[in-house]
């Protein structure tokens, strides 16, 4: 961990959609209990959340969201968006937040990976996105720039997102895991990488960081797939948020990393299932993909709710007209801008 | 620390891929004593041996290796006047190898690089990787998280649209080193002693529109596909500027690669880099490179290609044409340089002559 990072700077959001997490969090402790939490519980789950003790955190619910948000508005964080009430409500400088259903995966060397560490890392040192690193992160030890690596460029930009990644269940779609059940993940790839500026790539939320101060507005909840539901291959609301966030990322000079931290993904729900019941967003994609490919952010967009409401804007026109899903999508952006604004917009200054 | 394999490891016996459709080419000054390490695995093949340096020195290659060798002499006879654009005194000359060989894929390979191992102390074959790396897509038009989703055990991630899961063919493998990094004189000098012990077993494909630092050492491409675009410049004796062969020819291939809807693939298979060359010599080789490619990387990075450019050669000739127009301001070492590439596709063509019903290698994305 850093020296110059204070544990008090950094929020760990945990979205709740099963209620047991009793393991869930004895399994972390060695890792989280040294930070603030912030558990949201998915406002259709009907069960009492059981925490085990010994946490320093927070716990919101349906009326908690409710006061904060207003009981019309707080519908937009059902099921896996209830994450980002944490993001709205944290005042810390950095978030973590794992799906509840990772548990701390081990390296190849078989030692506890510790996933807020290494996210922590990632953000606190500089991106590379205008020219690729053949030696992945340079700022890693036993690592540096190549030859033949600009060194105007050395400096690099500061990463606002990093994006670790997923041991035993990958983050597939239904078609592909349904294609091969039996597929896991068990390759450790011991890298940290900066995706390159204007290359979009799928940002899963199953384990991600985020320094909120830069780019906090741009996650967001607004893709609501009709069949959305509370497996991970029944939703695209992470990919939709990830690609406004690459986006205005690209535009704004911030850095995405991606690599490591791996989580060991418990296996749940069943692949032929969800695809019997959504496949719309595989579907969407298609339009999704050429479409933020496409965008152009207006040099005027200097901030990142600058970038978010450009974006929806570009939606509403482009793509509004093809589903009204994007319709519904754009307007939930605008409306988030103005919700983060009134709700979401302060961090505590550094050092209180 | 990491170790190369020794070659007892490396005795795995293997069933040779495609060994008549690949040539490999090394660049040598000295002798080939590395090639007994890497017996097992290229043996199969055919070598193309560019000699460098003082032609009447006799080059040993080991026995039992099928081979044909290249001096200085046997260059200036083949291109005649042509032969100004391959380098002297600088392993850059080894595309003339490239320029010869008949065959559809090229492993380069310099040498002073061993076999490595793997984290299970295995011995890496680095040929199977690159032809592997080669014979798969490469996905340049969305970034797949979970690396090539073509290896085994691994897949597309959530997101990834169907349309763009077919991947494009893939032009160029560029491998990784363990041991001596690739890294420049002023990295070099101020950490003498970093080794490079991290495996990382990815193999991932460069996103279109992204540039990169294509390093020579340990490199396969497709011929048939982006041949005609690995000139590798001019360096060496009488030249400005060394070790900024491989860089150049990279640059090239990308925009090309861009351009065509072909892919470049980085990261497996790693091979051991032995020796660590002076810093001072390559701080006196590489300085104005460095100044300059403050210059370069921008020019390449707005370099656009006309929608006509279809084929590699053309794609070629119109960068040589960019080049002279914008970097011959920044020395005229530019200008000559893009005469230089002009003269590698007509010596190219001139040695590999179209067949007769042969398409275009290539069509603009």
């Amino acid at each position: 961990m850093s020296l110059s990072i204070k544990d008090h700077e950094i929020d760990i959001v945990i979205g709740a959609l099963r209620s047991d997490l009793t393991s869930f969090m004895s399994e972390w402790r060695p890792i989280f209990s040294r930070f603030h939490l912030i558990i949201v519980k998915d406002p259709d789950l009907k069960e009492e959340l059981k925490i085990p003790e010994g946490f320093n955190l927070d716990v919101y619910k349906k009326p908690d969201i409710d006061c904060v948000v207003g009981t019309s508005t707080s519908t937009i964080f059902s099921g896996y968006s209830c994450r980002y009430f944490g993001y709205l409500v944290s005042r810390k400088k950095y978030i973590i937040s794992v799906d509840d259903d990772c548990y701390p995966a081990k390296d190849n060397k078989g030692i506890l990976v510790d996933a807020v560490a290494q996210h922590i890392t990632n953000l606190t040192t500089p991106a590379t996105p205008f020219f690729f690193n053949t030696l992945y992160d340079p700022f890693t030890e036993g690592a540096d720039f190549v030859r033949g690596y600009p060194f105007s460029l050395r400096s690099g930009v500061q990463c606002a997102l990093s994006c670790g990644l997923w041991l035993n269940l990958a983050d597939y779609d239904a078609p592909t895991q349904a294609l091969k059940p039996e597929e896991r993940n068990s390759r450790y790839v011991d890298a940290v990488l900066t995706v390159p500026a204007r290359s979009l790539m799928p940002i899963s939320g199953i384990n991600i960081a985020f320094n909120r101060e830069v780019i906090g507005p741009a996650l967001l909840p607004s893709l609501r797939l009709g069949g959305e539901g509370k497996f991970r291959w029944e939703t695209m609301e992470d990919i939709w948020s990830g690609m406004c966030v690459k986006v205005a990322c690209d535009h704004l000079g911030l850095g995405v990393k991606t690599g490591m931290p791996y989580v060991w993904r418990n296996d749940r729900g069943d692949a032929i299932a969800s695809l019997r019941k959504e496949w719309e967003g595989v579907k969407l994609m298609e339009e999704v993909v050429p479409f933020f490919q496409s965008v152009r952010l207006p040099r005027e967009a200097t901030t990142t709710e600058d970038c978010v409401a450009e974006v929806a804007n570009v939606v509403k026109e482009q793509l509004g007209s093809k589903d009204p899903i994007f319709a519904r999508a754009a307007k939930a952006m605008v409306d988030w801008v103005m919700l983060w604004k009134s709700v979401g917009s302060s961090t505590s200054s550094p050092g209180a | 620390m990491v170790e190369p394999a020794t070659a007892t490891q490396a005795a795995a016996p293997v069933m040779p891929q495609l060994k008549d459709e690949l040539d490999i080419v090394i660049p040598t000054i000295r002798n080939l004593d590395f090639l007994e390490m890497w017996r097992p695995f290229f043996q199969p093949y055919h070598l193309i041996i560019v000699q460098d340096g003082d032609p009447s020195k006799t080059i040993k290659v080991p026995p039992g290796f099928d081979y044909e060798l290249y001096n200085r002499n046997d260059i200036n006879k083949i291109l005649g006047p042509k032969a100004s654009c391959i380098s002297f005194k600088d392993s850059a000359c080894r595309c003339f190898g490239y320029m010869v060989s008949k065959k559809k894929y090229i492993f380069t390979i310099d040498d002073d690089c061993f076999v490595a191992k793997d984290p299970s102390g295995k011995a890496v074959n680095a040929l199977e990787q690159h032809i592997k790396n080669l014979q798969c897509p490469s996905t340049p038009f969305f970034f797949n998280t979970l690396y090539d989703p073509f290896r085994e055990g691994a897949d597309f991630v959530r997101g990834y649209p169907f349309s763009l899961r077919e991947g494009v063919p893939t032009a160029v493998s560029h491998g990784l080193w363990l041991n001596i990094p690739d890294y420049d004189a002023p990295t070099q000098l101020v950490k003498p002693l970093e080794r490079n012990t991290r495996f990382v077993d990815a193999v991932l494909t460069i996103p279109k529109g992204t540039l990169f630092p294509m390093c020579g050492m340990n490199l396969a491409f497709d011929r048939d596909l982006i041949g005609p675009a690995m000139y590798f410049g001019l360096m060496g004796d009488g030249q400005p500027i060394g070790r900024y062969d491989d860089m150049w020819a990279g640059w090239c291939i990308k925009v090309i690669c861009d351009h065509l809807g072909l892919g470049v693939k980085t990261g497996l298979p790693y091979i051991y880099h032995s020796k660590a060359s002076n810093p001072f010599v390559n701080l006196r080789k590489e300085y104005k490179g460095i100044f300059w490619q403050e210059e370069i990387i921008p020019f390449f990075q707005q370099a656009v290609l006309p929608k006509d450019c279809t084929t590699v050669q053309k794609c070629y000739v119109e960068l040589a044409k960019q080049v002279k127009e914008k970097l011959s301001k920044v020395d005229p070492y530019f200008d000559k340089l893009a005469d230089a590439m002009v003269t590698w596709i007509k010596a190219w063509d001139e040695l590999n002559p179209p067949t007769a019903g042969s398409v275009p290698n290539g069509k603009a994305a």
